[in-house]
């Protein structure tokens, strides 16, 4: 599975999302910065569905890179426990059961879901009622 | 300086899409349009401030308007840009270096949604390439939180965009001057939920001029004393929910909403002024979308969180409510040319303190108005006039 940025997931199986714990703050954030100020650490797997949108349309190319076949998706903001809230698409779930406050599960995916082959982002799926 | 800074001129391209004329032509239309208000002529002026996100340089208008050597200073400061010129102007002038400039803003952007690039907010390619260089998505999530945080219905977001195409049909610079009915904006397509495509601004374009002046020097020329009590711009807030944001903070208790630039910038004005919430007979609160003047109602200080459901339902912001709110549509009806859109309200403030609106006066004579701007990535502006 290749990322689609370096840095971005651990290299344990399944991998997780990278963060950046600020060294002096203990802030984190995603993705972790370049800068020596900030340490990676791996982010939580589970986390709860802290709010979301769906996208509707194909947005502008540049700069996104995803197929020109479009499907809408949900836009998700994932609250990582005691960690970070990150922004990512939550895959796995009708658009009309997404609820603020449900389970999910990290899961990369690619970008192009008719090309297994190319690169993956970060991604969540539905835990539980998910019809 | 002694005294405060007025608003001698206004002046206003109208807004929406006009073929043939750059976002710098409109610009410069409103400017003379606002120095024939003011009475004053282009020499007279001693400094400019230009606002422009995606229309050029402001300043290369010295072109058109005379080559007089005049101290031209373009802002680029996202949503703020217009506000940001103008609190510029203000601090020219309060130097006391100063008694007469103007404040200019005037955009012209491509159609379809703003296409922002990832490097231009300092974030890396793939958060663009995955498809979330998108300020809808970030819009349409803060709502879907707030709703359900505070009993916000969708219905609810369906009356500010009815509101704001009503009130347009009376303001002749507004773009969109058709009125909708709620159920058509209800039932049109999902833009980004709970967003219909009524219930969002579009990039459009536009120019809006204002001239400044010493309260000494508008005495001299003779004009009813706008006073420009309050402007403020001001950054974000550590642990605030920002456009652009591949991620948030974290925080102990997630049950009350969360600092923002606006509710920073909004304190400071109500400080700066000495004016109160409640004092404000009129507001222009940025409406990028329906559910942003909601959140803005209560990021300014005008209502508290979750009182905007019984507010829109009993037209308190209405032209004859209340607290009026947009009074010329706002974003939603006149579309957002970022560089002019601040502006825009401070010019249809005027108009409304001046008595000239028209159809969409306000009615009882209004002695103050509040204008209110939000931007990428987490800045805002806010001014205060007071006749």
């Amino acid at each position: 599975m290749r990322a689609i940025a370096e840095g971005l997931f651990t290299d344990e199986t399944p991998p997780r999302l990278i963060g950046g714990k600020d060294r002096e703050t203990g802030r984190i954030v995603f993705p972790c910065p370049s800068a020596k100020t900030h340490e990676p650490v791996p982010l939580a797997s589970e986390g709860t569905l802290w709010s979301y949108t769906v996208q509707r349309y194909r947005p502008k190319t540049p700069p996104y890179a995803g197929p020109d076949a479009f499907s809408p998706w949900v836009v998700a903001y994932v609250e990582l426990p005691g960690q970070v809230i990150v922004e990512a698409p939550l895959y796995g779930v009708a658009f009309e059961k997404v609820t603020i406050g449900m389970p999910v599960r990290f899961s990369p995916a690619p970008l192009n879901p008719q090309d297994a082959d190319g690169v993956f982002i970060p991604a969540f799926v539905a835990m539980g009622d998910t019809e | 300086m002694s005294g405060d800074v007025c608003i001698v001129g206004i002046g206003i391209h109208p807004f929406g899409r006009t073929d043939g004329l750059s976002g710098l032509d409109q610009g410069v239309f409103a400017v003379r349009q606002a120095l024939a208000d003011a009475g004053v002529e282009w020499p007279q002026v001693q400094f400019a401030y230009g606002a422009s996100d995606a229309a050029g340089n402001p300043d290369t208008m010295v072109d058109r308007l005379g080559l007089t050597g005049v101290q031209f200073i373009n802002v680029r400061n996202g949503c703020a840009a217009g506000g940001s010129a103008l609190f510029s102007g203000q601090m020219a002038i309060k130097s006391g270096e100063f008694e007469l400039g103007i404040a200019v803003g005037f955009d012209k952007h491509p159609r379809g949604a703003f296409n922002a690039l990832p490097a231009e907010y300092n974030l890396p390619d793939w958060y663009g390439e995955v498809g979330q260089m998108v300020t809808t998505q970030f819009f349409a999530a803060k709502i879907m939180r707030y709703m359900q945080m505070f009993g916000i219905s969708q219905e609810t977001l369906g009356r500010v965009a009815e509101k704001a195409f009503r009130n347009a049909v009376h303001a002749p610079h507004a773009w969109r001057r058709e009125p909708v009915a709620l159920e058509d904006i209800l039932a049109a397509p999902l833009v980004s939920d709970p967003y219909t495509k009524y219930m969002f601004c579009s990039p459009a374009e536009g120019g809006v001029a204002l001239v400044l002046a010493s309260e000494k020097k508008a005495r001299e020329l003779g004009k009813p004393l706008i006073r420009l009590k309050a402007a403020t711009m001001r950054t974000r807030p550590p642990h605030s929910f920002e456009v652009f944001a591949p991620s948030v903070d974290v925080v102990e208790d997630d049950t009350k909403p969360r600092g923002t630039a606006s509710r920073i910038a909004s304190a400071d004005a109500f400080r700066l002024s000495g004016i109160g919430p409640g004092d404000i007979d009129l507001a222009q609160l940025q409406d990028t979308e329906a559910g942003a003047e909601i959140m803005h109602m209560a990021e300014n200080g005008f209502c508290a969180d979750g009182e905007q459901e019984k507010w829109l339902a009993e037209g308190h912001t209405e032209i004859n409510g209340a607290l009026p709110v947009n009074t010329d549509g706002g974003c939603l009806a006149c579309g957002e040319p970022i560089g002019a859109s601040g502006l825009r309200q401070v010019y249809e403030n005027v108009v409304q303190l001046r008595g000239d609106g028209g159809g969409r006066q306000v009615p009882g004579d209004p002695k103050t108005a509040y204008s209110h701007v939000y931007g990428a990535p987490g800045v805002s502006a806010v001014t205060i006039l007071e006749r």
